[in-house]
């Protein structure tokens, strides 16, 4: 059994480390594989916490953005090792690799998967969550499986990997095509929404990107707190992608998070349910978000914002 | 400029689908329509051949109702469609689909393919990659814009989990889009009658070339359970007390 490791040269993702807790579960002899810049000191962590190899190489080609040569060489890999079961974080990368090692394998594929009961069965949240299936796995090895953020918890075991360099293999017709132009990385100041204690979510009831600022008022009074949305606040533009909770975008699970004026659709309640604790205000009581609340709070959030805030000041001294 | 854009035809796209006894989702008979997340692409396409001269094409597999969501995209303004019914891909998997839509797209020529990041109903989010590997073609995923620059490349930018960067393509590419990337047309009244008599391709899986073999399903569903809702939860309207009680929540989850 199989990880997929997202590597970057600003460390290993906490996916790889959560994969590692499920393959050790259930698989002997588990591998993970860490290609691109980066991936050399990832190997550490990846061997505490339960990987026996580790499959790696920096070499820069990895990181290209179409993941053809990343998906090539690990098809490589599994055909030459008979890896039975690679398992992918649902990442920007785990799915483009995936995507693309399925039609060189032929194998079979389940995305949004939250756990893996054995080998040959998954079982994946489906129709936004509010099913469960457990689904039989055949085919060509390798099976892949898609794992949601967060299914597992990471473990440290204290082990040393063993570390097995891997070369490049070019996809047919070449590779390294597409030419990455400019770079933007998100501005990231205190703690990342999948790290922070308490998350505070906006949506289309904040009326304008001007509402998030009632948000990071709060956030300051209450501290470590990251600032999340829904989609639909992403979409209108009022806030960065980055900060999108739900299917597409984070899967967060705080102490604590806080809803304002999110109705709480399938796509969003997928990214927030698994939260300890969940507030949510919103004027509308047949909110669905109602529902996987805590505490639900029907009335104006420009109002119980400002006072909830003032509150907490009073009682942090913030 | 030759485009194809993946399009699906989705079961209650503004509601939440159902299970049927053979646990596949209930298509006949539902409300269903082209994925909203569809029409995004298929406008930038629109745009891209009203600019540059060419053709869009819109391929879909699905069953004898999606005939539907392939005439929304007609109607929008799409000069083609290609639509696979099969009942021995009722149901298919991501690889099944693939490999029919790659063996439906390959007669087309197309120098773009455009796709949503991921479907409405199933949001695995794979299926386009692995239609590009298929065709042996480059991608770039998550595109929230989209550009043709000298027909002979495309240039996007697109969401990474570091941020976003714009990358260029050689064409023939295929590349996932996001909402972000146009906003999609109303069809007109002129649009759907036009789409009526615009040519519909109903190739079969023998025509595509493709072998039992090829769209042997991989995958069995061995149980289906309703997800466990929250329970304990309570809703208050609001008044002068709120505050002090969500305070106390947040003072009891020891985060103040």
């Amino acid at each position: 059994m199989w990880i997929w490791a997202d590597v970057s040269p600003e460390g290993v993702a906490s996916s790889a480390l959560e994969l590692l807790t499920k393959a050790r579960a259930i698989g002997k002899d588990v591998g993970a594989v860490a290609l691109g810049p980066g991936a050399s000191g990832a190997v550490d962590q990846l061997g505490e916490h339960g990987a026996a190899r580790v499959y790696t190489s920096d070499d820069q080609r990895f990181a290209e953005p179409t993941s053809r040569v990343a998906a090539h060489t690990l098809g490589a890999l599994v055909a030459e090792h008979s890896t039975g079961v690679v398992l992918f974080p649902s990442s920007y990368r785990g799915r483009d690799v995936a995507g693309r090692l399925q039609a060189i394998t032929g194998s079979t594929l389940m995305a949004n998967a939250v756990d893996l009961p054995s080998i040959d069965r998954a079982r994946a949240e489906i129709l936004g969550g509010t099913t469960i299936v457990e689904v039989d796995l055949a085919g060509p090895a390798p099976h892949l499986v898609l794992m949601r953020p967060r299914s597992f918890e990471p473990e440290a075991v204290g082990g040393t990997a063993d570390v097995v360099p891997v070369d490049v293999v070019e996809p047919p017709g070449g590779a390294a095509v597409v030419q990455v132009l400019e770079r933007t990385e998100a501005a990231s100041d205190g703690p990342t929404l999948e790290g922070a204690k308490v998350v505070l979510a906006g949506g289309r009831g904040l009326g304008g990107p001007d509402g998030f600022r009632l948000l990071q008022e709060l956030g300051d009074a209450i501290g470590d707190t990251a600032i999340g949305a829904s989609r639909a606040a992403v979409d209108a533009g009022w806030v960065p992608y980055a900060m999108q909770i739900g299917q597409t975008g984070s899967t967060v699970k705080p102490e604590v998070y806080i809803a304002a004026g999110i109705s709480g659709a399938l796509q969003h309640a997928v990214g927030m349910k698994g939260s300890r604790r969940i507030v949510a205000i919103t004027k509308d009581p047949e909110a669905p978000i109602l529902q996987l609340a805590d505490l639900g709070v029907v009335g104006d959030l420009f109002q119980v914002l400002p006072a909830l805030t003032e509150e907490v000041r009073r009682r942090t001294g913030r | 400029m030759n485009i194809a854009v993946l399009v699906k035809w989705v079961p209650e796209p503004q509601g939440t689908p159902t299970l049927g006894p053979d646990h596949l989702l209930v298509r006949e008979g539902a409300d269903g329509a082209l994925d909203p997340g569809d029409e995004y692409g298929l406008e930038r396409a629109l745009q891209l051949v009203e600019r540059d001269g060419g053709e869009v094409t819109v391929v879909s597999m699905g069953p004898e109702v999606a005939v539907a969501a392939v005439q929304r995209g007609l109607a929008m303004g799409a000069d083609r469609g290609v639509l696979v019914t099969d009942d021995t891909v009722r149901g298919a998997d991501t690889l099944v689909t693939a490999r029919v839509l790659a063996a439906a797209i390959r007669p087309i020529g197309a120098d773009l393919v455009v796709a949503a990041v991921e479907s409405t109903d199933g949001y695995t989010g794979t299926l386009p990659v692995t239609v590009a590997e298929l065709l042996g073609l480059p991608s770039v995923t998550f595109a929230t814009s989209l550009d043709i620059v000298d027909g002979s490349h495309v240039r996007a930018e697109r969401q990474t989990a570091a941020g976003a960067e714009v990358v260029s393509s050689p064409l023939p590419a295929l590349v996932t889009v996001t909402t972000g990337v146009a906003e999609p047309r109303y069809p007109s009244l002129k649009g759907v009658m036009a789409a009526k008599s615009k040519p519909l391709d109903r190739p079969s899986l023998a025509d595509l070339g493709l072998a039992a073999d090829d769209v042997r399903p991989s995958q069995t569903v061995a149980s289906v359970e309703a997800a466990p809702l929250k329970a304990g939860g309570r809703v208050i309207e609001a008044g002068p007390e709120t505050a002090a009680e969500i305070a106390d929540l947040l003072a009891e989850a020891r985060v103040i």
